[in-house]
């Protein structure tokens, strides 16, 4: 008998719709739907029975409740693989279809897969909890991403062992998995580390056996000693620009940033003012456009001032795109911008982001 | 970006509805937000309601920046 796939897709790829129904709920359909079809076509032995679809805000502002909801709708219902995504560089969907994996493998013991892209921040959270191929950064390479993924899925399903993240393509679970070698002294571990040494001594290239992961964390800065006397300064990944745009903040993968004076602005105007708005692609832009202050809260950092909560706002914010923008393109950004923090003088920063 | 201008000596709040998110990249002070599309005022509540959300959780970052932290920190808000 054919074994059973189920599949988790987002608004987007479910065919619901784009941003604005980024808030929908959690639904289950039988068969197979949008890239959940060429999955089903490339499985060799098995089907996709039933295709999960979650908006990508839902699931992020609500986790919990749309894994649980998500759970119910499992629940009784045979899988042998659990698939997700692909999810290309998709910050919100990545993380979403790793929140599903973990909670299915989990919770149901089954083995669970999906794909991304090396930027995207659902890998460095879930590569341990699932298998997530290594994908590429645009859904233009679903056809490229759908099929490493499915080789890789038709083994599991075949209960062929996995060789390995390198030889298959995906992240390191960061797990062991037990290997025997070829019974000759060669291959014992004293003989595999002297060589290893020896080559290390001579300057020549070799591959460790066991790779320790690092996290680049940042040493704690030291707090503001007096607020009310401290001069803050506002930025945002949220795209909050003048209605214009005057920088050509791109909407997505942005590579620009910009600063705007708001000395004497109790609160930022809106779209409809012809004051600010949101250029962000990656959600509906409604709300921060009829209130860029909740994005950007000027309103509330300038009633602190009055307040004499904190000593000065610093008289520009700051503003990029977070979607689709890589850390490195991020850090530069940041990197420039830091000359004008400190030539205001500067304490302390308060960054939002969507 | 926030860790850039920490590590040139800024004490930075991030705030942010996807927490995990800015743990997993590295941020040291975190406050949470509502939403992604609008992360300080539901625009399905009134005018007043958003106002008292967004005026409490930009108070919390701020003490959060005088605040001295150990190790990576999430700050609690009430509203």
């Amino acid at each position: 008998m054919a074994k059973k796939v189920i599949y988790y897709v987002n608004q987007f790829f479910g065919g619901i719709g784009g941003e604005d129904t980024a808030d929908f709920e959690p639904e289950i359909r039988e068969g197979a739907v949008g890239p959940a079809m060429a999955a089903n076509a490339a499985l060799e032995d098995a089907e996709v029975t039933h295709t999960v679809i979650c908006g990508d805000n839902f699931m992020g502002s609500n986790t919990d409740e749309a894994l649980e909801r998500i759970a119910g709708m499992l629940e009784g219902k045979e899988m042998d693989l659990f698939i997700a995504g692909p999810a290309f560089q998709a910050g919100r969907y990545g993380v979403a279809c790793g929140n599903v994996c973990k909670m299915v493998a989990e919770k149901f013991g089954v083995k669970t897969l999906t794909s991304m892209n090396v930027e995207n921040p659902g890998v460095d959270m879930f590569k341990a909890y699932t298998i997530i191929m290594d994908g590429a950064n645009a859904a233009a390479q679903m056809r490229k991403d759908m099929k490493n993924m499915m080789k890789v899925a038709n083994k599991i399903l075949a209960g062929e062992e996995l060789e390995g993240p390198k030889a298959e393509g995906y992240f390191a679970t960061g797990r062991r998995i037990e290997k025997f070698l070829e019974d000759v002294h060669e291959n014992t571990a004293a003989a595999r580390g002297v060589a290893m040494l020896i080559k290390k001594i001579k300057g020549e290239p070799y591959q460790t056996e066991l790779e320790i992961p690092k996290k680049d964390l940042v040493p704690v800065a030291e707090p503001v000693a007096d607020l009310s006397k401290a001069n803050i300064a506002m930025v945002t990944t949220g795209g909050i620009v003048p209605v214009d745009n005057p920088d050509r903040i791109q909407s997505a993968s942005a590579t620009r940033w910009g600063r705007y004076n708001i000395a004497g602005v109790d609160a930022l105007p809106n779209r409809a003012a012809n004051g600010y708005k949101t250029i962000h692609a990656g959600f509906d832009p409604a709300a921060a456009d009829a209130n860029p202050n909740v994005i950007m809260p000027i309103d509330a950092m300038r009633e602190y001032e009055k307040e004499g909560k904190i000593g000065k706002l610093h008289d520009y914010f700051y503003s990029t795109v977070g979607t689709g923008t890589t850390e490195s393109e991020a850090s530069r950004m940041a990197e420039e911008i830091i000359p004008y923090l400190q030539e205001d003088g500067v304490d302390a920063i308060i960054l939002t982001s969507t | 970006m926030v860790k850039v201008f920490e590590r040139a000596g800024f004490p930075i709040v991030h705030m942010c509805n996807l927490i995990p998110v800015s743990t997993t990249v590295g941020a040291n002070r975190m406050v949470p937000t509502i939403s992604i599309p609008y992360p300080l005022g539901d625009p399905n509540t009134p005018e007043e309601e958003q106002w008292k959300l967004r005026f409490h959780r930009v108070g919390v970052a701020l003490d959060a920046l005088a605040t001295p932290v150990e190790e990576q920190t999430v700050f609690k808000v009430k509203i």
